[in-house]
């Protein structure tokens, strides 16, 4: 079998793959124990023998699935060759020579009752995978053998209660799987951008009631859910790279415990019960939606719409369109895991001139600003998503600066000071947070979203300056470069971008709140 | 003098006049399609047309896509300032070949330019320069700062310069760049 012959991982090998793994790593057998492989081609088990509890397979179980040849000479050695290279293995030696470079075994090669040759578990991790021409990689706790560019994730989960009221579930991949989480009902589903995945069908077990998490299962080849316990209010999903792992981290939050029994109904007189003190917070646990955020209200700009289609490729796929859809998940994402308010500067297939979309966002009191856009080149192999602060010369910043405040009396008397902005320059007192965001979503589209190579820019971009608040504008990426366009319209980018700038968002959140107080 | 020939020679007359009025009705139509346009300037690699030139830098879309490359050409000198900020925009927009791709739109046609004493310069296109652009911002960045630039290099004396469309002043060619105020010079978009 060749890992590299088959370019495409066809709905079907994915299948049986993730079927057959489920399959494999929920009923282990401790009688009849198997080694499974999987690669593009398939999946494929091969029994495992105990010999003095170590773990052989058959070498000509190997032979066949990875077209090996072997020989046996008169002394008794073990030639097994591949592509003109030869790995040599001798009975009552633990080493196997490859390619003349001796490399040790955990025990000797050796016969079973059938008289057919046994090696050790890691003579495919140590000495095959020298000679052969796709990665192999053997997860001995798994049972598993991942040949060539499968995308299979190693998934570990572990929950902690935090006070109360507040839970952490935190799912480590490795190596690194981008996932997306959605809630349906009373379960999250997290969902990897992976081929299938290497976890027990039970990843948490079942919790008592009162958890706000009550168990974690693999439901579909490449899907966890995360059942939910009656107590759960909300979640905040994020991400975070640590070197060859991606982990997701759900904070859950619960309602309140209140007590159920009401209290009983004794003459007027008796003296009330004296208030509760107020149950601790949850540590490390952000308060969702609280009124202590700095952020509010968010308004999202899908870009052009109506007969100003923007960029447009010969398939028909339009910039208008992707902005709005992604948009719209962006929106759908703040909403259900932040509680924030989204404005869309439309949700709809409509025209809506610059002004009235700053317009929006401004007399709203939007708190950040965020117009997405897909980009054009005049080269077809342009690509990457940059993000775009405005940028003024500085004889408009200094006219902005020159304006000050001016004193206006107020309703009822007196007077107050007010800062005076031109409408076309307002944006000129956010810049450094405008910055601050921009990098924010460059450190979380990193090995997410594809960035050009310069990522962040200035330039005098109209729907911007107007924004009283901090505003960038997003390029997702090129439409004019056919590679950028398929994946732009992919889900898997759209679900993965969307991720990072709600992780952006968060991050930049957290910068200006101060840990426990007002902003 | 017979009759039959005081009929041809009034023949004759009809004909002449009637040829001298055609021609004397026709002839400052003609005189004015002469006159020279913006969207027939020399190409920077069309052979040069004789006459006095000078060296400009123009810029095209250098080869990642994502920035201008300045490349020195040589074109037509013009009397004075205003003349010689016509000549560099027109061939600056002009049509070219391979490997040089350029930022203005096909079929953009300069209409005039005008300067100021402050510096400012006004770029004045046809409306293709809208129209037939293919979006994005960092293809509209290129196209806006390949005028921009195109002027504010070569030319000294300009020091930032406005983009309009058929004579009126727009907002953006393409939903992006602010339009509404002359651009000053930006290298930044020049590898």
């Amino acid at each position: 079998m060749n890992a590299r012959s088959i370019p495409r991982f066809s709905i079907a090998a994915t299948l049986a793959i993730s079927l057959g793994l489920a399959a494999a790593l929920s009923s282990q057998a401790p009688a009849s124990p198997s080694l499974t492989i999987l690669s593009r081609e398939g999946r494929r088990s091969i029994p495992i023998a105990m010999v003095a509890d170590q773990e052989f397979v058959a070498l000509d179980d190997l032979t066949s699935i990875f077209q090996l040849t072997t020989r046996e000479d008169a002394s008794g050695a073990v030639t097994v060759s591949y592509k003109g290279k030869t790995i040599i293995l001798t009975p009552d030696q633990a080493l196997a020579s490859v390619s003349g470079r001796l490399v040790s075994l955990p025990a000797a090669l050796t016969r079973n009752a059938g008289r057919r040759w046994l090696v050790p578990e890691e003579f495919i991790s140590r000495a095959l995978t020298l000679i052969y021409d796709a990665r192999l990689d053997l997860r001995k706790s798994s049972r598993l053998l991942v040949v060539g560019d499968v995308r299979v994730p190693r998934l570990t989960v572990r929950y902690e209660t935090v006070g109360p009221t507040a839970g952490r579930l935190t799912i480590d991949a490795v190596p690194r799987a981008l996932s997306t989480v959605t809630q349906d009902a009373d379960r999250l589903s997290v969902k990897f951008d992976a081929d299938a995945l290497d976890a027990p069908n039970v990843l948490l077990t079942p919790q008592p009631a009162p958890s706000l998490v009550t168990a974690v299962r693999v439901v579909d080849a490449t899907t966890l859910a995360v059942d939910l316990g009656p107590r759960f209010a909300g979640f905040r999903a994020t991400s975070q790279t640590l070197d060859a792992t991606q982990r997701v981290v759900l904070d859950v939050l619960g309602q309140a415990q209140t007590d159920a029994t009401p209290p009983p109904a004794g003459p007027p007189s008796q003296p009330a019960l004296p208030p509760q003190p107020a149950l601790p917070g949850p540590a490390e646990i952000p308060a969702f939606g609280q009124p202590t955020s700095a952020i509010h209200t968010i308004a999202v700009d899908a870009g052009h719409g109506g007969d100003d289609e923007g960029v447009h490729t010969a398939e028909g796929v339009k910039e208008k369109d992707l902005t709005l859809t992604v948009a719209r998940r962006l929106k759908a994402v703040i909403e259900a895991r932040l509680g924030l308010r989204v404005l869309l500067t439309r949700d709809d297939d409509r025209n809506v001139p610059i002004d009235e979309r700053t317009s929006l966002a401004n007399n709203n009191k939007a708190d950040l600003f965020i117009s997405l856009h897909a980009n054009g080149s005049m080269r077809p192999t342009t690509t990457g998503a940059a993000i775009f602060c405005a940028a003024f010369d500085k004889d408009a910043a200094q006219a902005a600066a020159a304006l000050g405040t001016e004193r206006l009396p107020t309703f009822g008397g007196g007077s107050r000071d007010i800062e005076m902005v031109p409408w076309d320059l307002a944006q000129t007192h956010h810049l450094t947070q405008s910055e601050a965001f921009a990098a924010l979503l460059q450190q979380q589209f990193h090995d997410r979203v594809p960035l050009a190579s310069r990522p962040i820019d200035r330039a005098p971009l109209r729907v911007l300056e107007s924004a009283n608040m901090p505003a960038v504008l997003i390029e997702l990426g090129y439409l004019t470069t056919p590679e950028q366009a398929k994946l732009l319209t992919s889900d898997t980018f759209q679900a993965a971008a969307v991720q990072a700038m709600f992780d952006a968002i968060v991050r930049f959140r957290d910068t200006l709140t101060p840990p426990g107080g007002t902003p | 003098m017979s009759a039959r020939r005081l009929l041809t020679i009034a023949a004759l007359t009809i004909v002449a006049i009637s040829i001298v009025s055609i021609v004397w009705l026709r002839a400052p139509r003609l005189t004015s399609r002469a006159t020279p346009r913006a969207a027939a300037a020399p190409s920077p690699t069309a052979p040069a047309p004789p006459g006095r030139k000078i060296k400009a830098r123009l810029f095209y879309v250098a080869d990642d896509g994502m920035r201008l490359a300045g490349v020195e050409r040589d074109i037509a000198y013009g009397e004075g300032a205003s003349e010689q900020a016509r000549e560099i925009v027109a061939a600056q927009i002009a049509p070219v070949v391979e490997p040089l791709v350029s930022a203005v739109p096909a079929g953009t046609a300069l209409r005039a330019v005008f300067l100021t004493e402050g510096g400012e310069a006004y770029v004045d296109l046809s409306r293709e320069v809208a129209s037939a652009h293919p979006g994005g911002t960092l293809n509209e960045l290129l196209t806006v700062y390949t005028i921009v630039n195109a002027l504010t290099v070569n030319l000294p004396a300009v020091t930032a310069v406005q983009v309009l469309i058929d004579g009126k002043e727009v907002e953006t060619l393409a939903g992006h760049v602010d339009l509404r105020q002359p651009l000053a010079k930006n290298l930044s978009w020049v590898q």
